[in-house]
């Protein structure tokens, strides 16, 4: 069943001339993990905030289309049981933090929600120890590294037990270290718990080998939506200025002299290839 | 020419940001500073602008020692862009905030245009000039941040972390950019985790870990590397990590290099 369902989605924010996403239609199954990338400005961002309601409700502007999350029509429902199914993580950190402690950052959610006493402490103990930071629990987010304040975000986030996790270049201010072990974290999350995962990431190199699915914008239109094989060695995709990784490159590469026929997403495959053929 | 004559520099006592750090940046060099968090990046590229003085040892830019000048006299020859733009951003309108340095600099106003307009076009901000500076998307207020120090023209230029939230296609035309400011005589000094922006377009990198210089030298040379890579927290480039994978004897940045070696073992295994 699809989780999330938009249909001919097309937006331009309060005064802007030209529309921002035009006429998208995608389906997001449950328990997908969706990569999404695309040249800066072609409407990512902008399209995570449809998702959770946050668009048009505290945007304004002109929408036209359905986005539906779990059964639910952003326009009809309120953004706060939106936000319930959806959480979204944004590129910066220091934006969205701003409570004393990281155990009551990640518990603010839950309050709002009045959920019993008891069950806010268990939630709150589970999401830390999920994303690995349950010793953080008694710092201040303003002391922490930027990739520690990012996964606060995201416990707070988990703690609201959403079905869908969407991630708007959660890495993008981050160390190449620290960007991996988020990544990490959200590949072992999908794993375990199952939650929808759509990640906005120019990293392609990093992410494509875990994502099931691959979708590209460009000025406001999905153009290529596939698995991360299919979109990655497009012929479109090489137009697109979106960092093919390297590995993709050498493979083609490999294909155009010598009909190499593999089509790897990471140095690792790759290299097993080229070992593997050895034999 | 920038000289770090055994420079030390802690925050709290006992606990070196920068620990006798002696090297050397040439006129018109293109350089990457390497490093993991903490390692001092940051603290040694604030005493090239003079934001921090040396506590021992010196800093000379050009032929002016930092403790004998001031961060406002360094600063028309220093240009340094922070890693996130709102913290540099302040102006009413893209315009205002590529002039404002140069108005403050006492330039004739047709300069100021003349340069304002070379910045709006370069970085492709033109469509938003008249508009503020928040309204701008992420990557847009980094390129933003930049243009308003490249276009008041000083020597030396350091960036802080300039590819972050940039797509391949702006990625690629800042190091055009880089490259051809660089060929005009000016010092530009880049300080990134970004291991492929490095590898694939600046030519030298100093790698710093806790406070020192762990190495120095040619890109290529350094980033192949494993032991000099994992001290300072850093990933290997992808053709790097695919050479290491492969077992190459020269593992190498270079596309060629790399695809041709993994065509010669796929041909071997033919045979």
């Amino acid at each position: 069943m699809a989780i999330i369902e938009v249909k001919g989605l097309s937006y331009s924010y309060p005064e802007s001339a030209v529309p921002t996403l035009i006429n998208v239609d995608l389906k997001v199954e449950q328990c997908e993990f969706v990569l999404m990338s695309g040249p800066s400005g072609c409407g990512k961002t902008t399209f995570c905030r449809c998702l959770n309601g946050l668009i048009p409700a505290s945007y304004g502007g002109t929408f036209d289309g359905t986005v539906t999350v779990d059964g639910l029509s952003t326009t009809e429902h309120p953004v706060y049981e939106i936000s319930q199914r959806v959480g979204l993580v944004f590129q910066n950190p220091e934006n969205e933090l701003f409570c004393t402690s990281v155990e009551r950052e990640v518990a603010f959610g839950l309050e709002n929600l009045a959920l019993p006493r008891q069950e806010i402490r268990s939630r709150v103990e589970e999401a830390l120890s999920l994303v690995g930071i349950s010793q953080l629990k008694e710092k201040s987010p303003e002391e922490l590294s930027g990739g520690e304040q990012q996964k606060v975000a995201i416990a707070a986030l988990l703690a609201m037990k959403p079905k869908v996790l969407v991630l708007d270049e959660p890495t993008a201010n981050l160390d190449p270290m620290s960007a991996n072990s988020i990544l990490k974290i959200l590949v072992r999350l999908h794993r375990e718990s199952g939650v929808t995962i759509v990640l906005v990431e120019h990293r392609l190199e990093m992410s494509a080998p875990y994502a099931d699915r691959c979708v590209i914008f460009e000025e406001g239109r999905v153009v290529l939506n596939g698995s991360p094989q299919e979109v990655l060695y497009s012929e479109k995709a090489n137009s697109l200025g979106i960092g093919i990784p390297q590995v993709v490159q050498v493979a083609k590469s490999l294909s155009a002299r010598c009909g190499f026929e593999g089509r790897p997403l990471s140095s690792k495959a790759l290299a097993e290839m080229i070992l593997g053929a050895k034999g | 020419m920038i000289t770090f004559k055994d420079v030390s520099y802690s925050y709290t006592p006992g606990a070196y940001a920068l620990q006798n750090i002696s090297l050397i940046i040439g006129d018109g060099e293109l350089v990457a500073v390497l490093g993991e968090n903490g390692a001092g990046k940051t603290t040694l590229v604030k005493h090239i602008n003079g934001l921090l003085k040396p506590q021992s040892g010196s800093v000379i830019v050009g032929d002016t020692d930092t403790k004998k000048s001031t961060v406002a006299n360094l600063a028309r020859r220093v240009g340094l862009v922070f890693q996130n733009p709102d913290h540099q951003l302040f102006a009413e309108t893209v315009e205002k905030e590529l002039s404002f340095a140069m108005v403050n600099f006492g330039m004739p106003p047709e300069e100021v245009t003349k340069r304002v307009n070379w910045a709006l076009e370069e970085f492709e901000l033109a469509k938003y000039k008249e508009k503020p500076p928040f309204l701008l998307s992420g990557g847009e207020r980094k390129r933003l941040a930049l243009a308003s120090v490249l276009s008041y023209d000083p020597q030396t230029i350091i960036l802080d972390e300039p590819t972050t939230g940039q797509d391949d296609r702006q990625k690629t035309r800042m190091a055009n950019l880089f490259k051809q400011l660089n060929s005009d005589g000016k010092t530009i000094i880049v300080v990134t985790h970004d291991m492929e922006f490095v590898a694939n377009f600046i030519p030298r990198v100093i790698l710093i870990s806790k406070g020192k210089v762990l190495a120095e030298g040619p890109t290529e040379e350094i980033l192949t590397q494993k032991e000099y890579l994992e001290r300072a927290s850093l990933l290997p480039p992808q053709l790097v990590d695919l050479s290491w994978k492969l077992s190459l004897s020269k593992p190498s940045i270079s596309f060629e290099k790399v695809t041709s070696e993994a065509l010669r073992m796929l041909e071997e295994s033919r045979r």
